[in-house]
């Protein structure tokens, strides 16, 4: 059975039909990446999977629990469910530190001496273990995102969402944050990953799926999507890409 | 005319020194604490609970508060609820100070970015757990400006308590210079002392301010 398994889901913004109807699995320890223009409903359908936005219709699956339930404990389902947001979201009023602990302390009722512990490995895991005393506003966008992973991934979490995690960065700041999210896809992190960074998608996701107006249009394979994909539509917008962003992203 | 001061002016001055300030810290905390409960059902409650806070703050915010404690303290007592002067003086000020903390409490909540509160419940906080943890830390670091001035304000408002019969600051002030018709100098003397007061406030509070600062969170001074 699929870790996460989405059968059919909507959603709609007054009049905008955001999601018309999405159905697509992830394996444990799979790497999927979401591509497609903006406002195609990618974001909406991560923030569906964890019930940060409530789907209208369809149904939703974690690891055997139907997370759409109205009978399901939604806040143990997203305490298994890591979120990276594209402006980091970082809180504002804690450290690096603090920030990595909040969940474990609060939601997993940790021990403040497990806590810090789990969260300084964290902090290291992703190269930032001098700046636990740090603010966020005293860190580099880049270093704000590794955090934030750094914050997903002491939930031990069964899969984690990375909504567009580098698209606020600067350039020169994507690299560091790509390379913790491949080394995690590589260590078996079941990873599900709304970007425009062609590289990363094409040489660590084993599955791409192409969104446009709210429907899959195409998915499969990144060495069939990129170099021979089935729909017009799908080779058009790589080409478009690859164009803006580049071929190594 | 030449001026006069008399220290034996400063023992009665000083007592009703002490009820100022006591007015004032009991309305204040009253004022938050039902402030802070207000500002949540206006952010976060629905129909009932809404209108009934909405209606509350406009209610007592549209309306004067000299008004609002003849209410309190002649107006309940012609259907028998008499309530002393300090009691009236203290529920009068803290209702009406928590209608304006509610209102500087709500646009502090809604000044923390949307994102805090998804993040928060992303990681399986709940509702509440949210509010608690990342919420209101947040806001009120960012109120404490709007808030030090209402602290400025309520002890200044405390003066009209001398109206229903309190000894306060300026009550006793009253007292004084209706005895020996030395108005000017007890009052300069009496604003001197409330002047002082709203000084060591405002110190005090910049002090707090300064000691829970945090980088990029509201840097307003």
């Amino acid at each position: 059975m699929a870790l996460l398994a989405i059968d059919d889901l909507h959603k709609r913004y007054g009049k905008e039909e955001v999601l018309r109807g999405v159905s697509f699995e992830l394996e444990r320890g799979e790497t999927k990446v979401i591509i497609g223009p903006s406002g195609t409903g990618k974001s909406t359908l991560l923030r569906c999977i964890n019930r940060l936005t409530e789907p209208d219709r369809g149904k939703v699956w974690l690891d055997g629990v139907e997370v759409t339930s109205p009978r399901t404990n939604i806040y143990r389902v997203r305490a298994q469910v890591g979120f990276v947001f594209q402006d980091f979201n970082l809180f504002t009023h804690l450290t690096a530190l603090d920030n990595v602990r909040l969940g474990l302390i609060r939601v997993k009722k940790m021990g403040k001496r497990d806590a810090t512990e789990r969260a300084m490995r964290e902090l290291e895991r992703v190269g930032l273990a001098d700046k636990a005393y740090a603010y966020p506003a005293q860190l580099s966008g880049g270093q704000q995102q590794r955090v934030s992973i750094a914050r997903a991934l002491a939930m031990d979490p069964k899969l984690i969402l990375f909504d567009e995690p580098t698209s606020a960065l600067d350039p020169e700041l994507i690299g560091e944050v790509l390379q913790v999210m491949i080394e995690l896809a590589e260590g078996g992190m079941t990873m599900l990953v709304v970007t425009h960074e062609m590289g990363f998608a094409r040489s660590v996701a084993d599955e791409i799926i192409f969104m446009e107006k709210g429907i899959i249009v195409e998915q499969g394979p990144p060495e069939v999507l990129f170099t021979r994909p089935k729909k017009p539509r799908t080779a058009e917008f790589l080409r478009k890409i690859t164009e803006f962003y580049g071929e190594s992203g | 005319m030449e001026l006069i001061f008399k220290w034996e002016w400063l023992p009665g001055l000083g007592k009703g020194l002490v009820l100022t300030v006591e007015l004032t810290a009991a309305c204040i905390s009253i004022g938050a604490a039902f402030g802070l409960l207000l500002a949540i059902a206006r952010l976060y409650g629905r129909h009932v609970i809404y209108w009934l806070a909405s209606a509350y703050v406009q209610f007592f915010r549209g309306t004067p508060l000299l008004v609002q404690l003849f209410m309190i303290h002649f107006g309940l007592a012609g259907w028998g609820i008499r309530l002393s002067p300090l009691l009236s003086g203290i529920i009068a000020m803290g209702l009406n100070t928590a209608a304006y903390q509610a209102e500087y409490f709500r646009g502090a909540i809604q000044a923390v970015k949307r994102g805090q509160a998804l993040a928060a419940l992303s990681l399986g906080m709940t509702r509440w757990q949210t509010i608690r943890y990342v919420i209101l830390p947040q806001a009120l670091r960012l109120v404490l400006p709007a808030w030090s001035n209402e602290l400025v304000y309520m002890l200044k408002y405390t003066s009209i308590v001398y109206l229903i019969g309190l000894p306060d600051l300026m009550g006793v002030g009253r007292t004084i210079a209706s005895s020996n018709f030395r108005f000017f100098e007890i009052y300069a003397v009496v604003a001197l002392i409330y002047l002082a007061l709203v000084l060591l406030i405002t110190f005090a509070l910049r002090y707090v301010e300064s000691r829970i600062r945090v980088p990029g969170l509201g840097t307003a001074r």
